[in-house]
């Protein structure tokens, strides 16, 4: 783990990035605790007002201050997140050995499954899906871990039929443990590694969906303070002040550069062999 | 084409065409469920719980919501295959020629956008290959994961601050008269920007990549060695082997490319599928919603077709390749 660590913080760009992500990890955890100012207090004698020592990054079109609402974006953020690529990952990767494991009838349709999921531009597929069910926190993380599944289901699937030749399987199934136990505890273990850095991965992704549909008012209900509620509240005040906007903008994208650009360091520390070959 | 001659070739056409059909059927039976799971009684859902008892009955009765559900099931499926999306709830018009009247905008935002990416991608990137570890190459290295890594819509806001409100360059909204090519470009040229931005970064990376793979194969080496000049081996002959990779990505880049545009017109104000998607929502106008996302879904799953289909043919080795690794995946 240490040897992962140091090889991460040797390079700039990943020294940057987990600096980023630790803070704003720390950011998630604590905003529902400590709550300097609480990020829904409404103070209209004190609309737009620019950074300073009472307000840090300033207020919004309600006088609300933006330092504490983007904290509290960072929770909402990161549970949408790590929410969503927890269901992707254990139900990709159920799905992805099933169907290396099973006869062709049943590996089939789970493939099909994958391309029909997979063909809908993910943030499409979101949007339907939120017109019909509503929009709210769950029903977001849940269908962008939808979105997901194919993508670890592919990489499982691809990592199992891989796996499956390894001398040290045949050795198993010579000994005669049974399909579940070598899926479970052989199988299993040796796949992971990809499938984590993938995770990793496609946390900005997820950030990056939610904060779109939250910025169209398909995400988190107001007031509820997300990254995308708050740049949609300072861009319908554009003419007014460009400050907030400019604000919650630059926060998600150095959020999704820094999980990008750990996410690339862990993948070069781990497994350098996935990077893409082209 | 000549590949069809081989039998491998032809069986894989078919497979692959036959895929395309299986993944609209399906894509269209999940937007069928997506109708049929609304929670609640879809006429109030629909039409709000303003709407008259009377009115919710005649819109039930119009939208065949009171018909058995295999038999809704076969009219939309009946409906769409005729190009029939559907009527709007709020004003009766055609679903399809709604469509059909806002696709041109956002195709053409985003062919602006796939061309100013590989315009200014293409160069960066076989420069940075040619001047390995320049101040250009690692500056590249960084830029281009942060142009990936920010999502569309961040920059689209960012780039209007920048140049519309600070420095009011460019216009901030719509897409312009109708009739003046050059203002419609003129207001083409942000947006299409904010879009490109991303993919400048990725195709720049990938045709990097792929060249400097290219130029330490054997083919390169060969002609070096008949001394062949060295502008003629890069443009003519690695860059073209270089290519096949970033059509590929370009292809499936399509989607993410296509939600982006979506982003980008509503931030813009411009008319197109994005706006339809948003004021359908706006309005819990489920037909045009529906139909909106079906569009884009045929897109995708066309031009997927068509990329993938294109490279095989253009490449020899994987045409080959099939002949002798049939069967596995």
């Amino acid at each position: 783990m240490s040897r992962v660590l140091r090889s991460i913080v040797a390079r700039p760009s990943g020294a940057f990035a987990l600096i980023v992500v630790v803070t704003i990890c720390a950011m998630s955890f604590l905003a529902p605790v400590i709550d300097l100012q609480l990020p829904n207090k409404i103070n209209v004698t004190q609309r737009f007002e620019l950074p300073s020592a009472a307000h840090w990054l300033g207020t919004d079109h309600l006088g609300r201050d933006l330092f504490s609402r983007l904290m509290h974006g960072t929770t909402v953020a990161m549970s949408v997140a790590l929410s969503a690529i927890a269901i992707a990952l254990t139900l990709g990767t159920i799905l992805g050995i099933i169907a290396a494991e099973s006869p062709a009838r049943w590996e089939r349709p789970i493939l099909i499954i994958f391309d029909v999921i997979a063909s809908f531009p993910s943030l499409v597929l979101a949007l339907a899906f939120i017109a019909v069910l509503g929009p709210g926190l769950w029903n977001v993380a849940i269908i962008i871990a939808i979105t997901l599944v194919p993508h670890f289901g592919r990489v499982a699937r691809a990592q199992v039929l891989s796996v499956r030749e390894q001398p040290y399987i045949e050795a198993e199934h010579i000994l005669g443990a049974s399909r579940s136990r070598i899926a479970l505890m052989h199988t299993l273990p040796n796949i992971m590694g990809p499938l984590v850095i993938l995770a990793s991965m496609d946390i900005p992704v997820v950030i990056a969906i939610e904060a779109g549909l939250s910025f169209i008012g398909l995400g988190v209900r107001p007031p509820l303070a997300s990254w995308g509620t708050l740049i949609y509240d300072g861009f319908a005040y554009i003419n007014q002040s460009t400050v907030p906007v400019i604000v919650s903008c630059v926060a998600l994208g150095v959020a999704t550069l820094g999980f990008t650009l750990l996410g690339e360091a862990l993948r070069d520390a781990i497994d350098p062999r996935m990077r893409p070959a082209t | 084409m000549r590949g069809l001659a081989n039998a491998p070739m032809a069986r894989y056409l078919v497979s692959r065409l036959g895929t395309t059909v299986l993944i609209i059927f399906g894509s269209m039976l999940v937007l069928f469920s997506l109708s049929a799971i609304v929670p609640g009684d879809p006429a109030t859902t629909l039409l709000g719980p303003q709407a008259t008892p009377e009115y919710a009955a005649q819109f039930i009765e119009k939208m065949g919501l009171n018909l058995p559900i295999h038999e809704r099931l076969f009219l939309f499926f009946g409906n769409v295959l005729t190009g029939n999306l559907g009527e709007d709830v709020i004003t009766g018009r055609r679903v399809t020629d709604m469509v059909l009247a806002a696709l041109p905008y956002t195709v053409a935002l985003t062919i602006a956008a796939i061309g100013l990416a590989v315009l200014v991608g293409v160069p960066l990137g076989i420069y940075a290959a040619r001047n390995q570890g320049s101040k250009l190459d690692t500056l590249l290295a960084f830029t281009s994961v942060a142009f990936i890594a920010i999502p569309g819509f961040v920059v689209a806001i960012l780039l209007l601050v920048i140049f519309a409100i600070w420095l009011p360059w460019f216009p901030v909204l719509g897409a312009g008269d109708a009739n003046s090519i050059v203002d419609q470009v003129y207001r083409m040229i942000l947006p299409a920007t904010a879009l490109a931005i991303g993919w400048v970064g990725m195709i720049a990376r990938l045709v990097r990549t792929s060249l400097l793979e290219v130029l330490g194969s054997d083919f390169i080496r060969t002609s070096r060695a008949y001394g062949l000049p060295e502008r003629k081996i890069v443009y003519k002959y690695a860059l073209k082997n270089a290519a096949i990779p970033t059509v590929a990505v370009l292809g499936m880049g399509i989607g993410r490319l296509l939600g982006g545009a979506v982003l980008v017109e509503i931030i813009f104000s411009r008319p197109g599928l994005g706006r339809l998607v948003l004021d359908a929502i706006s309005t819990r106008n489920f037909p045009v919603l529906q139909g909106v996302v079906l569009v884009v879904v045929l897109l995708f799953t066309l031009t997927n077709l068509v990329v993938d289909l294109s490279y095989t043919a253009l490449d020899p080795r994987i045409r080959r390749g099939m002949a002798r690794t049939r069967g596995a995946t």
